[in-house]
C-alpha cells in the first residue's frame, strides 16, 4: 500500500494543470479511483437497500408459497419480458457510451445517452400499461386490495393484457374480505369476525374483515400449496404479494427515474463537450448506476413474473 | 496573546494581519461563507454545533423524565406526554447525536488532518451530508409540532402503525434522511482512507482513532441501506397500508424485528466504535506510553464490525423468535466480548509503568474504562438467555446501555472535544474547571444509571409511566443524580465558552502528541499543513519535549534540540 | 493494488480500462440468450428446482453485467471486494431472517394472536 501513493506524486507534475483535477487530488487517476471506489460504495448500499425487500420476498415465499404461485399468474409475463430486454439494451447503449467518451468519440457518447435515455422512458411506459391494469381490477397492495374482476378459470397474462370478461360477477371467493366460512371456523372462531371499516390516512375507506392472518400457519389455508390448482380457491392473504409486487418493482422505478435524470444529466454536458479520454469519471459513475439498476431487474423479473 | 486573537477585528484589519495567522476560521467571513464551505474542518465545526444542539434538547428531555420520576405518581405531565417525550429522547439522542456525534462532528475535522490529506474525498457530499442531518433535524422538529410521536425510538410494528399520533411519519421520514447522511459520511470516510493517504502513511501508520472510524463507516455502509429500507416499508405502511409488516393486513411485525435490528445492533457499534478509536489515543497520549499490541486493536475494531453483523437477534429474545435462533444469536453476542476484551486489556496495557498525565481528556479516557466495564459486563447478563427472560424490557436494559452509550460514547466524545478543542479553535480551556465537570458527570452518571441496574433486576419496567411505592429510593437518588450530571454540562459548557472568547491562546501541540493534527498549527489553516508532515510512528513520543515557554511540545532530534 | 493499474497506466491521461465493442455486443447477446432461456424454463415443472434454476440463471446474467458492462473484471479488485461484501452482507440478512421466521412460524397457533383478538 505504501508504494501507491508514489505513482500519484510523480504523476503530479504532469496533471497540476488539468481543469479536471480537484485541489485535493494529487492525481488524475487519484480522483478516477476515487470517484469509482464511492461509487461501489453507494452501490453497495443500494444492494442492501433492496435486501430489505428480498428478505421480505423471500420470508413470505418460504413461508407461504401459495400466495405467489396463485398471485404471479396476475402479472403478465410477456410484459415483463420486454421490459427485461429494454433494459439489458439499454445497459447495452450504456456501456457503449462509456466506450466512446474513453475514445473521445463525441456524437457516439450523445448517441448512445439518447438511447440509454429511450430505453428508460421505455421501460416506464410498459411499467405504466402494467399498473394501469393492476389499478383496474383493484390488485394493489394490501389496504387497497380489492380484486373485483379476477375469478376462477383465468389464464395466466389475465391482467396485463385487457382483455378481462368485465362483464364477470364478484366471485365469492375471490372477494377478499369474504374467508370462506368452513376454512375460517376450522381455524378458529375468533378468525370470522364482523367487517371493519377502516380508514387509511390518504382518506380511503376499505372494508375487510379483521382477521388475524399472521397467526395463520400455512398448513392450515393452503390445501393447494402443489400449486398445481390454479383454478381452485383464492388463498388467504394474496394481497401480501402485491404489496410486496409494489413495494420491489415501485422503488425500482424510482431508480429508473434516478437513473434517467442522472443519464440526462451527464447528456446535458457531454453536448457541452465536457468529456474527453482523459475525464470521463460522470459518465462512468452514472453508467455504473444504471447497469446496477438492471441487474436487479434481471433478479425481480424471474422473482415475480416466473413463479411456476 | 490573548488580545491578538480575541478581538477580531470586523474586517478591517483582516488585511494587514501577518499571513501565518490565516487558518479555516477567518480564511473567509460571513455565514454564507460557511454554509457553502467544502472544507472538512468548518463541516466539522457546524456538525459540531449541531450536535451539540441536538445533545441539549435530548438531554432536556431526560432531565424533564427524570423529575417526572421523582414519584411514581404524575408530576409534571400526563402518560401521553411522557410517551412522547422518552421517544423524544431517545430518538434525538440517537439519531441526531451519538450516530453523527464522533465521526461527523470530530472525525470529520480530524480525519484528513490525520492522514496528512488536504481534504476528504469527497467535499461536496460531505456538505451535503450536513444538509441531508439539517433537513433531517427539521423533520424532527416538525414532528414534534404535527402532535409528537410515542411509539419508542425503535419505531415498532404494531405500535408505529396504529399510533394517534400525526408525528410519526416525519419523524421516520426524518431517520430515513438521517441514515443517508450517514452513509454519505461513512463512504466518504472509506474513499479517503483507501486513497488519499498521504505519501509514507501505510494502513499500521495510521492512528487507532482512523481504525475506528473506518470500522464505523464499514458499518455505516452495510448496515444503514437495511434501516433505509425498514423506515421506507413503515412510512407506506403508515401512510398506504402495505401491510408487510401489518398482522391485521397479513404481515408479519416480528420481521419489523429483524428489519429493524438488523441495522440498528450495528448501529451500536456505530456509536461505540469511534469511541474506542479515541480512547486509544487519548490512553497512549497522557500514559506517555507506545499503544501496546497496536495490530490488535485495530484488528479488534474490524472485528466488531463484523460481529456487529451477526448478533442483532439478542434483541428479540422475547418477541417471539424462534428458540433456535434465540440459542444461535445468544451464542454468538458473547463473541463480541472478545475483540471488545482486547481493547480494555490492551488500554490497561498500555497505562502500566507509563506516565499518566491527569488532563481533563485522560480523566475521561479513564471513566470511560470503568464505565465501559461495567456496561459491557452487564450486556453478557442481557446476553444470557434464562437471565434476559427475567431483565428484558426493565431498568437493566436502560442501565446496561446507558453506561455502554453515555459512560462508553459520551464520555469518550467529551475525551475527545477536550483533547482536540486546542486544535479545533486554537484556545485552551481551563483544565481545573475540566476536571470539576469530569468528576461532577462521573459521580451523577453513576448515582443515575447504577440504581438503575438495582431498580431493574429487582423488576421496574422500563418505559413505564408510575411506579409503586418500593422503587422510590431508586428513583428519587437516580433523578438526584441527572441533575448533578446537568449540572456538570452546564460547567463544561461555561469553561469552553470562555475559552473562546478569554482562553489562552493554544499551541500547537499541546498534549504531545505524535499524529500529524499536532504538526500542524493550531487552529490549521485552510490546506491543513503549511509544510508536508513528517509521517511517522503515531504513537513514538521520544522525540517530544515539552516547551514551557510555549506550554507545549516541539519536537527535538535526538541532541534534544528543537527541530 | 499498484500492481493492478500497471496494464493502463502508460497512457498518458488515459484512466480505466476500454472495453471492445465485439465484447459489448456478446455480451448482450447472452444476457438475450440467458433471457430466453429463463423465460422457456418456466413452461418445464422441474418442481422446487424451477426456483433455483432461474435464480441460476439471473446470477450468470448478473455476473455478466458486472464483469463487462460494469468493467469489474478489469478493475481494481478493492472494487469488487466491496461488491461482494454488499453481496455477503445482503445473504446473511437473508438467511438468518428466513431460519427464523421458519421456525417460529410453524409453532404458532392457529388464529391466536394475543392482544389482538376482538373482544
Amino acid at each position: 500500500m505504501d508504494a501507491q501513493v508514489h505513482p500519484h506524486a510523480d504523476a503530479h507534475g504532469a496533471h497540476a494543470h488539468s481543469p479536471h483535477l480537484q485541489h485535493h487530488f494529487d492525481s488524475l487517476e487519484q480522483q478516477f479511483d476515487s470517484g469509482k471506489l464511492g461509487m461501489w460504495l453507494f452501490l453497495a448500499t443500494e444492494v442492501l437497500l433492496f435486501a430489505g425487500l428480498f428478505c421480505a420476498y423471500s420470508v413470505y415465499r418460504a413461508n407461504h408459497p401459495e400466495i405467489f404461485i396463485y398471485a404471479h399468474q396476475f402479472l403478465d409475463k410477456f410484459w415483463g419480458a420486454v421490459n427485461t430486454g429494454i433494459l439489458i439494451a439499454s445497459s447495452l447503449t450504456m456501456a457503449w457510451a462509456v466506450r466512446c467518451s474513453q475514445i473521445g468519440k463525441q456524437t457516439g457518447l450523445v448517441i448512445c445517452l439518447c438511447l440509454t435515455l429511450l430505453g428508460g422512458v421505455g421501460f416506464l411506459c410498459v411499467k405504466y400499461v402494467e399498473y394501469k391494469a393492476k389499478w383496474e381490477h383493484g390488485l394493489l397492495w394490501a389496504s387497497q386490495y380489492n380484486p373485483s374482476h379476477h375469478g376462477e378459470g383465468h389464464d395466466e397474462a389475465a391482467a396485463g393484457d385487457g382483455h378481462e370478461d368485465h362483464s364477470e360477477a364478484p366471485d365469492p371467493s375471490a372477494a377478499h374480505a369474504a374467508t370462506p366460512p368452513a376454512e375460517a371456523a376450522a381455524a378458529d372462531p375468533a378468525a370470522v369476525t364482523p367487517t371493519v371499516i377502516m380508514t387509511t390516512s390518504a382518506g380511503v375507506v376499505v372494508e375487510r374483515s379483521k382477521i388475524l392472518p399472521a397467526a395463520m400457519g400455512p398448513m392450515e389455508l393452503a390445501p393447494d400449496t402443489t400449486g398445481h390448482d390454479l383454478h381452485g380457491k383464492e388463498p388467504q392473504n394474496v394481497q401480501t404479494f402485491f404489496s410486496i409486487y409494489f413495494m420491489m418493482t415501485g422503488l425500482h422505478g424510482v431508480h429508473v427515474i434516478i437513473g434517467m435524470l442522472a443519464i440526462a444529466w451527464v447528456l446535458i454536458r457531454s453536448l457541452k463537450g465536457h468529456f474527453s479520454p482523459a475525464y470521463f469519471t460522470p459518465v462512468d459513475l452514472v453508467g455504473l448506476y444504471w447497469h446496477l439498476v438492471d441487474l436487479i431487474w434481471i433478479y425481480l423479473f424471474p422473482l415475480l413474473y416466473l413463479i411456476h | 496573546m490573548a488580545t491578538q486573537t480575541s478581538t477580531i477585528p470586523a474586517g478591517g484589519l483582516a488585511g494587514a494581519r501577518d499571513s501565518a495567522e490565516k487558518n479555516y476560521l477567518n480564511e473567509s467571513k460571513g455565514i454564507l461563507s460557511w454554509l457553502t464551505t467544502l472544507d472538512h474542518k468548518r463541516i466539522g465545526v457546524m456538525y459540531l454545533i449541531c450536535i451539540l444542539g441536538a445533545f441539549f434538547l435530548g438531554g432536556m428531555s431526560a432531565v424533564l423524565l427524570r423529575t417526572e420520576h421523582l414519584s411514581g405518581t404524575p408530576n409534571l405531565m400526563e402518560a401521553d406526554a411522557y410517551n412522547k417525550l422518552f421517544t423524544l429522547h431517545g430518538a434525538v439522542m440517537i439519531f441526531l447525536f451519538i450516530i453523527p456525534g464522533i465521526p461527523a462532528a470530530l472525525g470529520n475535522f480530524v480525519l484528513p488532518i490525520m492522514l496528512g490529506a488536504k481534504d476528504v474525498a469527497f467535499p461536496r457530499l460531505n456538505l451535503c451530508s450536513w444538509y441531508l442531518w439539517v433537513i433531517g433535524a427539521v423533520c424532527a422538529l416538525l414532528s414534534l409540532l404535527l402532535g409528537g410521536f410515542d411509539t419508542g425510538w425503535t419505531f415498532y410494528t404494531p405500535y408505529s402503525t396504529s399510533s394517534p399520533f400525526q408525528g410519526v411519519i416525519p419523524i421516520v421520514t426524518g431517520a430515513f434522511i438521517l441514515g443517508f447522511s450517514s452513509i454519505f459520511t461513512g463512504l466518504n470516510f472509506i474513499v479517503t482512507i483507501h486513497k488519499l493517504r498521504a505519501p509514507g502513511m501505510g494502513w499500521f501508520k495510521m492512528p487507532l482513532f482512523l481504525w475506528g472510524l473506518y470500522s464505523t463507516a464499514l458499518i455505516q455502509v452495510l448496515a444503514t441501506p437495511v434501516l433505509g429500507i425498514t423506515l421506507l416499508l413503515l412510512i407506506v405502511e403508515r401512510a398506504l397500508g402495505v401491510g408487510i409488516f401489518d398482522p391485521a393486513l397479513g404481515g408479519d411485525p416480528v420481521l419489523f424485528q429483524h428489519f429493524f435490528w438488523f441495522y440498528s445492533h450495528p448501529a451500536v457499534y456505530i456509536m461505540i466504535v469511534p469511541a474506542m478509536g479515541v480512547i486509544s489515543e487519548l490512553i497512549s497520549v497522557f500514559s506517555r506510553k507506545h499503544i501496546f499490541s497496536y495490530q490488535f486493536i485495530a484488528y479488534s475494531s474490524i472485528a466488531i464490525a463484523a460481529f456487529g453483523f451477526i448478533v442483532w437477534g439478542h434483541h428479540m429474545f422475547t418477541s417471539g423468535q424462534s428458540e433456535l435462533m434465540n440459542t444461535i444469536f445468544s451464542l454468538l453476542t458473547f463473541s463480541v466480548a472478545i475483540p471488545s476484551a482486547i481493547k480494555v486489556f490492551n488500554w490497561t496495557a498500555t497505562m502500566y509503568k507509563g506516565s499518566i498525565v491527569f488532563k481533563t481528556p485522560q480523566l475521561y479516557a479513564l471513566s470511560f474504562l470503568f464505565l465501559f466495564g461495567i456496561g459491557g459486563l452487564t450486556g453478557l447478563f442481557l446476553a444470557t438467555l434464562s437471565t434476559d427472560i427475567h431483565l428484558h424490557d426493565t431498568y437493566f436494559v436502560v442501565a446496561h446501555f446507558h453506561y455502554v452509550m453515555f459512560g462508553g460514547t459520551v464520555i469518550a466524545f467529551l475525551g475527545a472535544l477536550h483533547y482536540w478543542w486546542p486544535k479545533m479553535f486554537g484556545k485552551m480551556y481551563n483544565e481545573n474547571w475540566g476536571r470539576v465537570a469530569c468528576l461532577l458527570i462521573f459521580i451523577g452518571f453513576n448515582m443515575t444509571f447504577f440504581t438503575q441496574f438495582a431498580m431493574g433486576s429487582q423488576g421496574m419496567p422500563r418505559r413505564y409511566f408510575n411506579y409503586t411505592e418500593g422503587y422510590t429510593t431508586y428513583h428519587v437518588v437516580s433523578t438526584i443524580g441527572s441533575y448533578i450530571m446537568a449540572v456538570g454540562f452546564f460547567v463544561i459548557a461555561g469553561y469552553l465558552y470562555y475559552s473562546l472568547i478569554r482562553g489562552r491562546k493554544a499551541p500547537d501541540n499541546p498534549w504531545g502528541g505524535a499524529s500529524l493534527e499536532w504538526q500542524t498549527s493550531s487552529p490549521p489553516p485552510v490546506e491543513n499543513f503549511k509544510k508536508d508532515p513528517i509521517v511517522g510512528d503515531p504513537y513514538d513520543f521520544s522525540n517530544l519535549k515539552y516547551d514551557p515557554a510555549i506550554g507545549g511540545y516541539v519536537r527535538v532530534d535526538a541532541q534534544g534540540v528543537a527541530s | 493494488m499498484s500492481s493492478a493499474h500497471g496494464s493502463h497506466s502508460g497512457h498518458g491521461e488515459q484512466v480505466g480500462h476500454i472495453v471492445g465493442w465485439p465484447i459489448l455486443v456478446a455480451t448482450w447477446a447472452a444476457l438475450m440468450v440467458f433471457t430466453y432461456i429463463t423465460v422457456a424454463a418456466t413452461y418445464i415443472d422441474l418442481g422446487s428446482l424451477n426456483l433455483w434454476l432461474a435464480m441460476v440463471i439471473a446470477t450468470i446474467k448478473a455476473a455478466l453485467v458486472v464483469m463487462y458492462f460494469m468493467h469489474l473484471r478489469y478493475d481494481r479488485p478493492i472494487n469488487a471486494l466491496v461488491f461482494v461484501i454488499s453481496l455477503s452482507a445482503l445473504a446473511l440478512f437473508l438467511v438468518l431472517a428466513m431460519l427464523d421466521t421458519a421456525h417460529y412460524q410453524q409453532v404458532l397457533i392457529p388464529g391466536y394472536a394475543p392482544g389482538m383478538t376482538p373482544r
